[in-house]
């Protein structure tokens, strides 16, 4: 387990410093996502015109790696198509648990310091929740949760 | 798990494997008697007047949930009251719920001052002519607070309110006599008892058992069936329908022995030396507050870091090797009374050692190093 390697500085720089953090006025897009299991809680809110994120905002309650997470994706996707960022979110749920090799062909970058996640299982939802929750933006849902049965991300971790 | 133990499952599976209360074979007759045996060792441990009070069950939920239908449905109606607090576990919760939203009875909850106590005034003046069921856990497992239940019970009884004690913490870390302390209803784990999961205990006072309904039916729980009718089995078999985990009843049985011959005073005496180590340690650290600071406590160390996630320094912790919970507990009332998302929460017991809390000590340093 690279534990270590997961808490490395630049994820504790984007948990001290978060990018993209505040809200947006005027946001075509949004959705809420949160994590019942552990009250990981955040929104996103993003314009989305002629196709492109021209902007994207979050905000919520979490840990370090859920807010790093979303630090990241919200830097990464700024910019890009709709297409672009949903191949994203798609090729960094893999990542996280476990199918897709950072060394392998993926459009990820940097956002492959959350890679040893996937020894974490426990906390794969953490880093998940806000690529989860961009789907959801993205796609019209206001709400989701990581322990809907019809999450299209649910991954089946037990908790009391 | 203590190797007694699992010596004592091991020798259970090799040599006297086989159903109970059934056939007249050596190995059936001898499962059975075992098994009783281990039933008697429960009744010892808790001080229960007869054997037949103790009834098996996979665990505290079970149990709790056994009350809820046996003497929940059969006694408590629309309007009827039923009193919970707000450290309970949400297994002594959600059944409760579950049968006042089928029958119309209604919830009362005792609330909890900053310190996690529960306001024993408030409990007294949810007391009124529809009160018919109180549940209260004997020890908070997010905060640790021992509950003053005794006084709790006695206070119920002189209103004909019967009392149903969740005993998942208490009984790991204290002495358990159920006839000083009069409850109706006691329950408590196996596997927190140094013993193997998916088996626990409910004890209740033979009367009332007596008039409880059986919760599940099927073998072992009926005296006679026709497509007519069907008479109940005696208590503890009406409450025990099925083939019931014989192996882990032994262990069971086997591991209560194992803590009885340690002393149960005695290990209650050590992890108040460990609590109090630990809470000396943390008191004098910066940016780290206890969440539950009550006068009566067993060995549970509840805290939060500022600006760490627990999540965030529970997996820290695990590289250390130390193994904490993390999370609301299964108890979101106690975190939002706190208005805390989650805790990190320690659990000492009689095996932890003074080094190993430095160690913890130490762990959380680096955590917060980490975070700076």
């Amino acid at each position: 387990m690279n534990t270590k390697s997961l808490y490395q500085e630049v994820i504790l720089d984007h948990n001290r410093n978060p990018r993209n953090y505040g809200s947006l006025d005027n946001a075509n897009c949004s959705a809420e996502g949160h994590n019942p299991l552990c009250g990981d809680h955040l929104n996103i809110a993003l314009n989305l015109s002629r196709g492109y994120i021209s902007d994207i905002v979050f905000q919520g309650e979490s840990c370090a790696i859920c807010k790093a997470s979303a630090s990241m994706m919200t830097a990464n996707v700024k910019g890009k198509t709709q297409a672009d960022a949903e191949t994203l979110i798609q090729e960094f749920r893999e990542m996280a648990i476990g199918k897709l090799e950072p060394d392998s062909n993926h459009h990820l970058g940097r956002l492959t310091v959350f890679s040893g996640i996937r020894d974490l299982p426990t906390r794969v939802k953490c880093a998940i929740l806000p690529w989860h929750t961009l789907h959801a933006a993205l796609n019209s849902v206001a709400t989701i949760s990581t322990e809907a049965d019809d999450d299209p991300m649910h991954v089946s971790i037990g908790n009391a | 798990m203590p190797q007694s133990v699992i010596d004592r499952m091991v020798r259970y599976q090799t040599t006297q494997h086989a159903n109970i209360n059934r056939a007249v074979h050596y190995l059936s007759e001898t499962a059975t008697a075992e098994y009783e045996e281990s039933r008697r060792r429960l009744k010892h441990f808790i001080n229960a007047s007869e054997d037949r009070e103790v009834i098996f069950t996979s665990g505290t939920t079970d149990a709790i949930n056994l009350v809820a239908h046996g003497y929940g449905r059969k006694f408590i109606g629309s309007g009827d009251e039923i009193v919970l607090t707000t450290l309970e576990h949400h297994s002594n919760i959600v059944p409760w719920q579950m049968l006042a939203e089928e029958n119309g009875a209604k919830i009362r909850v005792v609330p909890i001052n900053d310190t996690g106590e529960l306001l024993i005034d408030k409990y007294k003046q949810l007391f009124n002519k529809h009160t018919k069921f109180v549940g209260v856990t004997h020890v908070s497992n997010a905060l640790g607070t021992i509950n003053p239940i005794k006084q709790m019970i006695e206070f119920a009884h002189a209103r004909g309110v019967p009392v149903l004690v969740d005993g998942a913490q208490a009984a790991p870390h204290m002495k358990i006599d159920v006839q000083d302390l009069d409850c109706d209803f006691y329950t408590f784990s196996g596997h927190k008892l140094c013993g193997p999961t998916g088996i626990g205990i409910l004890y209740g006072k033979t009367a009332l058992l007596e008039r409880m309904q059986p919760f599940k039916g099927g073998g072992d729980m009926i005296a006679s069936v026709t497509f007519e009718k069907t008479t109940y089995n005696t208590v503890p078999h009406k409450f025990e329908a099925g083939t019931p985990p014989i192996a882990a009843a032994i262990g069971f049985g086997a591991a209560v022995d194992y803590l009885s011959a340690v002393d149960m005073s005695m290990i209650a005496a050590y992890e108040q030396d460990l609590i109090n180590y630990a809470t000396e340690q943390i008191c004098h650290m910066r940016g780290i507050r206890i969440i539950g600071t009550a006068a009566e406590k067993v060995a549970v160390l509840s805290f939060v870091v500022d600006g760490v996630h627990p999540h965030d320094i529970g997996t820290l912790l695990n590289q250390e090797g130390i193994a904490v919970r993390t999370g609301h507990h299964c108890a979101q009332p106690v975190m939002q009374h706190f208005k805390v998302p989650a805790t990190t929460r320690a659990s000492f017991a009689f095996y932890n050692s003074m080094i190993e809390v430095d160690a913890l000590i130490s762990g959380i340093q680096k955590v917060q190093k980490i975070f700076l």
